[in-house]
């Protein structure tokens, strides 16, 4: 029998408002699948309109938010609807309406089910949403698992290509196991502190210091995460799953999906171990420290050797990630050192360095569907003379793949200075030695980013084939949106240096 | 302040730009306006240039004039900072100038794939990298614009460069980007580390000269020192560095290899003396023996390397190594006096070589080669160009009476005496390795004009039809040998201006006890009353 004084169950205050971005997000699914329904099957492909409006509806209710000003804690904090928490939720939904601009014509001339595209695309961006805003082991975990799931799908998605379902496979596997891995370190802090709330496991750390079982926990977890956003050793399943993917899910997964990961990761380790006075950090930052390194060395060499595009992209965005986490050991560094400031100054680094790595590798696939669509090949070799078949293309391409080098007026150079600045910033042996490290690989990474650039300009076509590449306007229209944030924010960084400080 | 004061150096670095941006516009068959339009921008641009060289007042070289400071990225704390001293200046002209000259010689030269173009857009962001470099006074902004100058000189080299273009124009560009990722690393660290009274933590290049470094262990300075050397050691290049340079200017093409030589080698040396010397003066005086002893190796290794060559243009590339050798030569003495001869060398090196490029592209251009053992008779079949080539040769071996003269002997002797308390026997010695260095030099300039210009042509060109110095060519070469000669008659032009500024801003931690200052005169700003009854420079 239940004892009615005891148990005592307490309906929780409900912000609508607070909702409205993920609320729009989830009617934007149901009105997709409904309307896949009934839609015959010539015209399914019109649900791409409806996610896309869908998605632009998104923003409105995130630009009241910010306009209303204050921040918003729900459920004692677990889930918080700040400045931070929005600007990532805007990121995620202008990511995946670019992927969906990149995906109308690819999936409608494909044989692809394209209801369920848009719809699984929409649920991992729900996941995606509410992930910016967790602050709970649990739903950490869940938008964690609510991003990954429709995404283990979307990778098998050219369902004759055995490439694709074995990319969807090892995909599946790799994150099954990632997720046990990060569920087992969860479930030991909370054996540990007995609580889900990161505040609470801050507040627990802050007190006892870094108890053994804590460090193998945060290990376990580190580990887990490190293999949603694939770095090194943990890197494996992506070249293959990018490759045999369909394209436009591949940059939304070297995008959208990655990014989830490191919000995630910027959560449950800033939130979570390192708040309020970063002591705890000495026992987490050399994880991420060899993580960094690791993942831009090796994901630098082996990018040099690839001769496939998609590939090449998929190493560059493991090596991307590994510039990434070098603001995290640099904030565990500065935390263990005595400095939560910079530690908060680095933690923005990482948000500034993902949103403009968003623009720019989205810019980079978009402009590789654009020429496949001529070529059919993603062979860097199929881009020899693009320059003379459609210079505007080999322009943009040439600008995209610069600004992943970092090479200044793209957007690209303030992602690596704000890195830069985090780890010198840090100031310790092991900070400079890990600036070094970036720095060698910053200028590795050119090299092969040039190849295509050469390949684009330097060599002759090999084919006498000139007829102009045709672009569809979604795809010009994603093409356009991103280069010009590239060039924008390389010029002026300070539109998107304000992003990155509002929530550290 | 005026508008012309607070707008022109913005101009100079940005109207290339706009330029650029306006031939995008302009159909790629119409070339004779994008022809027009590139040369009216740079000529534009050197009008602004020459209108600060009016209105500079030549009384306080030393103090930054035509300032402009604003915010730029204030969520790092960089501004967007330009200004000019005496130091500056000289370097400023001469990079709007020589851009004008590339613009007027490539008229009828642009070399295969043609497409004008895309070359002349290429030229004019080669020219707002270069311009901005020379202003900058903020770390950040001067980061930038040393870096814009990459990619247009890749492709340059990478499109219209030689046989081996691919290999030479990725290899410049990662050695370059190799240094320049340090340097930046340099530049942060100067910027957390350094605490500037009253100001904190700052980019600006005149407030952190003025602290000097204050505050940092030396072993720090030492470290961020040495992140600065390797990124301006690899652009100016010095010796164990240096091994893009021959690649990078034997394939490029004309102008490319022209506006490498003249302008961007001397953002390295620039950047010593504008950067590492007055920021870390503690660092530089450990430095400065090492970077003395690679200078000469350099002198040294570019002579011997330049008489092992085949190649016309590979030899003169490897005369910069030498050339070079006595700018950096100088700086290391870290005396007024070597680093006004730096200076100077920056300058005449510029032009002397640059013309020598010039030269070496016309003849590529009449014969199809460039190897030294096929090539001869110049003198009879373009006796003209022959005569120009042994003018320049002269120049460049440092014969007194042309500008060439005035960078080398005072390098020179400015070891004499080294500042900055470094060892007189070490820097003495390296004076006597420099002065061989010095006959090397007449060696294998006297060898290399001997081959192309004297004795009778090869049989294989015996009955070619040679095209002597056209109207283009006589346009854009004519101004450089009368500013070759007038600098080595009135080296004063340039010594006046940079004499203060150096001597104030980058050589005064290093005045010790036992040099005898060799310019005695200096008014630094400390002294404004002082500035004032300066002799204005004669004829300006």
């Amino acid at each position: 029998m239940l004892s009615a004084a005891t148990v005592h169950i307490a309906t929780p205050a409900f912000d609508w408002h607070a909702f409205a971005p993920d609320l729009v997000l989830v009617a934007t699914m149901v009105v997709v699948l409904v309307a896949d329904l009934l839609l015959p099957d010539r015209e399914s492909w019109r649900t791409s309109s409806i996610a896309a409006v869908g998605l632009l509806g998104a923003l409105v209710p995130i630009a009241t938010l910010v306009h209303s000003g204050h921040d918003r804690n729900l459920f004692n904090g677990a889930y918080v609807v700040d400045h931070y928490a929005l600007a990532l939720k805007a990121f995620f939904i202008i990511a995946t309406y670019i992927t969906v601009l990149l995906s109308v014509d690819y999936i409608r001339e494909g044989d692809y089910y394209k209801g369920e595209f848009y719809f699984l695309l929409l649920v991992s961006t729900f996941g995606m949403s509410i992930m910016a805003s967790s602050r709970d082991l649990i739903s950490l975990f869940v938008a964690l698992e609510t991003i990954s799931i429709p995404t283990f799908v979307l990778a098998t998605f050219r369902k004759h290509d055995r490439a694709s379902n074995e990319a969807g496979v090892k995909y599946y596997l790799i994150g099954v196991l990632s997720s046990a891995l990060m569920l087992y370190g969860m479930s030991l802090i909370y054996g540990v502190t007995g609580a889900t709330k990161l505040s609470d496991i801050a507040a627990y750390m802050s007190q006892h210091g870094t108890v053994p079982l804590v460090a193998v926990a945060m290990f376990l977890s580190l580990v887990g995460f490190a293999f949603k956003v694939s770095a090194v050793p943990f890197h494996f399943w992506a070249p293959d799953t990018y490759e045999g993917a369909p394209t436009p899910v591949t940059a939304f997964l070297s995008v959208a999906s990655k990014a989830g990961g490191f919000v995630a990761l910027i959560n449950i380790v800033y939130f979570g171990f390192f708040l309020p006075n970063g002591r705890a950090a000495d026992s987490w930052w050399p994880v991420l420290w060899v993580l960094a390194a690791l993942s831009m060395t090796l994901g630098n060499l082996v990018a040099l050797r690839q001769t496939n595009i998609v590939r090449m992209l998929a190493y560059s965005s493991v090596a991307q990630g590994g510039f990434m986490l070098v603001p995290f050991a640099a904030a565990g560094i500065a935390g263990a050192d005595g400095h939560p400031g910079k530690a908060a100054a680095a933690m923005s680094a990482v948000v500034i360095y993902l949103l403009i790595y968003g623009a720019m590798n989205l810019g980079a696939f978009a402009v590789v569907i654009a020429v496949a669509r001529r070529t059919r090949s993603a062979e860097i070799s199929s881009y020899d003379g693009l320059w003379e078949i459609a210079p505007g293309l080999a322009v943009v391409m040439g600008i995209f793949l610069a600004s992943l080098a970092g090479v200044p007026f793209f957007a690209g150079w303030f992602a690596k200075f704000v890195m830069f600045r985090a780890i010198i910033d840090a100031g310790t042996g092991w900070a400079i030695a890990l600036g070094i490290i970036a720095a060698v690989n910053s200028v590795i990474a050119f090299f092969y980013y040039a190849r295509p650039i050469r390949a684009m300009i330097f060599h002759a076509p090999t084919t006498e084939d000139r007829t102009p590449i045709v672009i569809p306007q979604p795809l010009f229209a994603a093409i356009a949106l991103t280069v010009s944030v590239v060039v924008v924010v390389g010029i002026y960084p300070q539109v998107f240096a304000r992003v990155g400080e509002l929530a550290f | 302040m005026n508008w012309f004061d607070s707008w022109a150096l913005t101009l100079v670095v940005f109207i290339p730009a706009i330029g650029a941006v306006i031939l995008m516009l302009i159909p790629r068959e119409q070339e004779d306006a994008i022809k027009e339009v590139t040369l009216f921008t740079t000529l534009a641009t050197l009008g602004f240039t020459i209108g600060t060289l009016i209105k500079f007042d030549y009384g306080r070289t030393s103090t930054l004039q035509f300032s402009v400071d604003k915010n730029w990225i204030d969520v790092i704390n960089s501004h967007y900072h330009v200004a000019v001293d005496g130091i500056s200046l000289p370097m400023l002209a001469l990079s709007s100038f020589i851009t004008v000259l590339c613009v007027i010689y490539s008229w009828n030269h642009f070399p295969e794939p043609h497409n004008p173009k895309a070359f002349l857009i290429l030229l004019l962001i080669l020219e707002v990298g270069m311009n901005g470099t020379f202003v900058a006074q903020d770390l950040i902004l001067f980061f930038i614009f040393f870096e814009i100058v990459l990619l247009p000189m890749f492709f340059m080299i990478g499109v219209w460069g030689g046989p081996n273009r691919e290999y030479a124009s990725i290899k410049f560009f990662l050695f370059t980007l190799f240094g320049s990722a340090l340097m930046l690393l340099s530049f942060l660290a100067l910027y957390f580390k350094v605490d500037v009274p009253g100001v904190g933590h700052t980019f600006d290049m005149v407030l952190l000269s003025k602290a000097a470094g204050a505050g940092l262990v030396h072993s720090t300075q030492l470290l961020i020192f040495g992140g600065l050397f390797i990124g301006f050691a690899i652009k100016v290049p010095m010796f164990p560095f240096h091994t893009w340079l021959p690649d990078a200017h034997t394939e490029a093409p004309t102008v490319g290899s022209v506006l490498l030589a003249a302008i961007l080698l001397k953002l390295g040396t620039y950047g010593f003396i504008r950067i590492a010397l007055p920021i870390l003066p503690e660092a530089a005086k450990s430095w400065a023996p090492w970077i003395g002893l690679l200078s000469v190796i350099g002198i040294i290794y570019g002579a011997l390397g330049c008489l092992a060559q085949t190649d016309m243009k590979r030899l003169i590339a490897f005369s910069s190594v030498a050339h070079m050798g006595f700018v950096m030569l100088g700086i290391s003495t870290l005396t007024t006096f070597g680093i006004n001869a730096a200076i100077f060398g920056m300058v005449a090196h510029g032009l002397i070589t640059g013309m020598l490029f010039f030269i070496a592209g016309s003849v590529q251009h009449n014969y199809g080669t460039r190897e030294l053992s096929r090539l001869g008779g110049l003198l009879k079949q373009a006796p003209k160009m022959g005569w120009i080539l042994g003018f320049c040769a002269m120049a460049s071996l440092g014969l007194p009476g042309l500008a060439g003269f005035w960078g080398e002997f005072p390098a020179v002797l400015s070891t004499f005496n080294p500042g900055g308390d470094l060892s007189q026997p070490l820097f003495r010695t390296y004076m006597v390795i420099a002065a061989i260095g010095t006959v090397l030099a007449a060696g294998y300039l006297l060898w290399m004009l001997q081959k192309v210009a004297f004795g009778t042509p090869k049989p294989e060109f015996a009955d070619a039809h040679i095209h002597d110095v056209t109207t283009y060519e006589w346009t854009a070469w004519v101004p450089i040998l009368l500013l070759i000669v007038a600098l080595g008659i009135f080296p004063n032009i340039i010594f006046r201006v940079t004499d203060d500024a150096v001597a104030c801003q980058t050589a005064a931690p290093f005045v010790s006890k036992t040099t005898v200052p060799i310019s005695p005169s200096v008014k630094c700003p400390a002294s404004p009353l002082a500035a004032q009854t300066t002799a204005k420079v004669s004829g300006r």
